[in-house]
């Protein structure tokens, strides 16, 4: 029987090989032919273009973070031979295409101010007091356009000019701060370090602090818990599994 | 070999089966699997990885020499040092400072603040980030933060869900600290501007997760950890803390029983700069890119146990580094995402782990390891597995219940990041389920805290997931981006309190690697392996072959 078991571990590591290891050339059945930097590279087709460029022999230092979409550290411009148009992407969420040409982009310089949320208020004069320059906006949508998150980032800054903090901070949720707006913006805007703060205000200022919670801190500032603490902490392993099994469950059986 | 079709993102016969799916949705909508006693749950558990046999082993040398863990981890303590310590100028420190952090996730970010809130000057404090400050696994957190804050939830019972969650094995009193700061945490997030999700009247909306007996997981849509790291992220840097990136410590400076501070490695240049520091808080993160028994990962690319390492090597002591966490319900499909995380508050909002026949084989909710190992079962044992077109087997999540039981719309609202994720590949989870296989996700075990964060070495805390104890052997959802915070602040209070009378530098030396290394010889250890890694390597095999190292 554990023979078994070590069995399916080890067909287990066999099937998540390609995943975790590299991936095997002999494994290939279809490429893409891709240019990183202006050198062209024949790639395995379906990969990310992290997955490709690793393939390719490149070992990342910079331009690679979480791998999965969440920390815009990839933040990539390309071009598909044939087309004029330059394309944004994060590398970790793309899969490589024929006649990609592709760059990184590891860093934005892109201006973020200092501030004390404390000493603000959630309006149009906390915006302009921290960035004028969001009146500059000429509504191009080159930063929707950008996005490698969709967000309609355009529709937020339209928002943050009119002081409309909480449709600024709910529209631009789902930011990454890759930069990539900032980047392509003719108007040289930061849009991503604005919504930054414009979902700070509102989730401060906007959304009180809930009743249920105050009730909790004010029991465990009075200590409530206190007793029922040392009792668990001095049962024993017998005493807490009964305890423990004998839970009920919230809306369960 | 001709192509595969795909329709909707998936091959045709993939699609075939997910008509089987869409069957049997109807009646498995008011259907729930029994959860498991405790002996079906013993049972199953001999599939984890944990407990099947192999991939671990006693290690050597050390602290813990003799204690279990998993070979990758055994590999790296059993490793010789990037540096011998001779190359290495001691007598010019590059920075001197009251409190070196190692590590900008959520712990070491919010110590940073507390730090500083508690009477530390920002000059005097340094955070060092391997890559970039916020690079990390709470980043990538979705599902939630625990905080026992409704009327008819308690921290005890928090407690008691988490120590049951841990197989009994967590350390008490840093466990009841983790649940008793839990919802101070929660006001903190709101005084400085995180938007958490809530209900009309304005209160939490607050969700089950795997293990916990009140709905007490608090989210910012699937964005949990990026939402609450991005503002604490945004109130350091509004306070001008130093930092510096890409910057790993490759080794600690160490004064007999004290940590005095650290060798610092520019990934770019290839230049080390020496720190100086009367006390260091240590949040590097764990172990993921380890891939431990070879499994796919959830955890970011700087996720290669590099503290424990060091620390290990310094003299720290780890515990429960015999057991590691994989998260059921990582993607198996499409091949670029194999191995990310789809959160389990997926299945706490309805989603339902369905086999082949479109059934339904197992509660949703148990806790990680024996939900992980059942689906293991029905893969490997009981066959009823879907394979890939690249040889993976997983079972399917049915993401279509969630609308199904909350409206149209929901998965819409509540897992903005999912939706996009799958529709970059084509497939739309609103509509048809996502395929899914164990991920690794979790260290669970690390360096042996106090409730204060403090370890056995002098000068040396630490935070988030790098420590170990809080969780025992098996964390519970919405528990770690807690522990980060929690501890976070609890190493920043403690240190701010020791700095008051302790104000001398120590000695800074590197002598514990001479040391080390005489261990590893008594050990009977030959290997070129050295460590930490610092960053995994996925290059093609083709180039490696050919690479020749003369520049």
């Amino acid at each position: 029987m554990p023979d078994k078991e070590k069995n399916i571990m080890d067909e287990i590591a066999e099937a998540n090989k390609s995943a975790v290891a590299g991936i095997d050339e002999k494994d290939i059945e279809h490429w893409v032919t891709i240019s990183i930097l202006g050198r062209k590279y024949r790639v395995p087709a379906g990969l990310t273009i992290i997955q490709a460029m690793e393939f390719a022999g490149y070992r990342f230092i910079r331009s690679c973070g979480c791998r999965a979409g969440f920390c815009g550290a990839c933040t990539t411009v390309y071009r598909i031979e044939g087309d004029y148009r330059l394309k944004t992407a994060m590398a970790c969420q793309t899969r490589v295409e024929d006649g990609m040409y592709l760059t990184q982009i590891p860093f934005t310089p892109a201006l973020r101010v200092d501030y004390d949320i404390n000493k603000l208020q959630p309006n149009l004069e906390a915006m302009l007091q921290n960035y004028p320059e969001i009146l500059k906006c000429l509504g191009c949508n080159t930063c929707t356009k950008a996005c490698p998150q969709d967000i309609d980032v355009m529709e937020y800054i339209a928002t943050g000019k009119r002081g409309d903090i909480a449709q600024m901070a709910e529209l631009s949720f789902d930011c990454i701060q890759c930069g990539l707006c900032a980047i392509r913006c003719p108007a040289e805007l930061a849009q991503y370090n604005y919504a930054q703060l414009a979902r700070r205000l509102h989730g401060k200022y906007q959304n009180a602090i809930p009743e249920h919670l105050r009730k909790r801190l004010k029991e465990l500032d009075e200590k409530k818990f206190d007793k029922d603490f040392e009792k668990l902490l001095s049962a024993n392993l017998d005493e807490l599994r009964k305890l423990y099994k004998e839970r009920d469950l919230e809306g369960g059986d | 070999m001709a192509e595969l079709k795909f329709i909707g993102g998936y091959p045709e016969y993939m699609r075939r089966l997910i008509d089987i799916v869409n069957q049997t949705r109807p009646r498995r909508k008011d259907y729930m699997p029994k959860s498991m006693t405790m002996e079906e749950r013993q049972e199953v558990l001999k599939l984890h990885p944990d407990f099947a046999p192999g991939g671990k082993r006693p290690i050597s040398l050390g602290p813990n020499k003799g204690d279990i863990a998993p070979n990758e981890v055994a590999d790296l303590l059993e490793a010789y040092p990037l540096i011998t310590g001779d190359e290495i100028d001691l007598s010019r420190p590059d920075f001197s400072v009251d409190l070196l952090i190692i590590g900008g996730g959520l712990a070491g970010t919010t110590a940073a603040i507390w730090t500083q809130d508690n009477g530390v000057p920002k000059e005097n404090i340094l955070l060092v980030n391997k890559l970039r400050h916020g690079d990390s696994n709470s980043m990538m957190a979705e599902g939630g933060t625990q905080a026992a804050d409704r009327e008819i939830d308690s921290p005890t019972r928090h407690y008691l869900d988490a120590l049951g969650g841990g197989h009994f094995t967590n350390k008490p009193d840093v466990l009841r600290a983790l649940v008793e700061d839990a919802p101070f945490i929660m006001e903190w997030l709101c005084k400085l501007g995180a938007m958490i999700d809530r209900e009309k009247d304005g209160s939490f909306v607050e969700k089950s997760g795997g293990g916990t007996s009140r709905n007490r997981m608090h989210a910012c849509r699937d964005y949990t950890g990026m939402e609450e790291l991005r503002v604490i992220r945004d109130e350091f840097r509004s306070r001008e803390i130093p930092y510096l990136e890409y910057f790993p410590v490759i080794e600690f400076l160490v004064d007999e029983n004290r940590v005095t501070g650290a060798v610092l490695y520019n990934l770019e240049t290839g230049e080390y700069k020496v720190i100086q520091a009367k006390a260091t808080i240590l949040a590097t993160g764990g172990f993921g890119r380890l891939h431990i028994r070879g499994f796919p990962t959830t955890n970011h690319y700087g996720a290669t146990a590099d503290g424990v390492v060091i620390a290990y090597r310094a003299g720290a002591k780890l515990r429960d580094t015999d057991t590691v966490q994989y998260h059921p319900t990582g993607a198996a499909y499409p091949q670029q995402i194999i191995g990310l995380l789809l959160t389990e508050k997926l299945r706490s909002m309805g989603a339902q782990p369905v086999n082949i026949d479109g059934e339904a084989f197992v509660f949703p909710l148990e806790p990680r390891d024996v939900e992980m190992a059942t689906f293991i079962r029905e893969c490997y044992v009981r066959e009823k597995g879907i394979i890939t077109p690249t040889g993976m087997r997983g079972v399917w999540l049915d993401t279509p219940l969630i609308d199904v039981k909350n409206g149209e719309g929901t998965i819409e609202r509540a897992f903005p990041g999912m939706l996009r994720m799958f529709k970059r590949f084509n497939i739309d989870m609103r509509k048809d389920p996502v395929l899914v296989f164990p991920t690794l996700h979790y260290q669970n075990g690390g360096v042996e805290t106090d409730p204060w964060g403090k370890t056995n070495l002098e000068g040396l805390w630490v935070a988030g997931e790098v420590s170990g104890g809080v969780h025992g052997k098996n964390r519970l959802m919405g528990n770690s981006t807690l522990d980060c915070m929690v501890f976070g602040r609890r190493t920043g209070l403690s240190v701010a309190e020791h700095l008051k009378s302790n104000k001398k530098f120590g000695r800074l030396t590197l002598e514990h690697l001479k040391r080390y290394v005489g261990m590893l010889s008594e050990a009977g250890i030959k290997t070129e392996r050295k460590a930490p890694i610092l960053l995994p390597d996925y290059r093609g095999k083709a180039v490696l072959a050919r690479r020749i190292d003369i520049f």
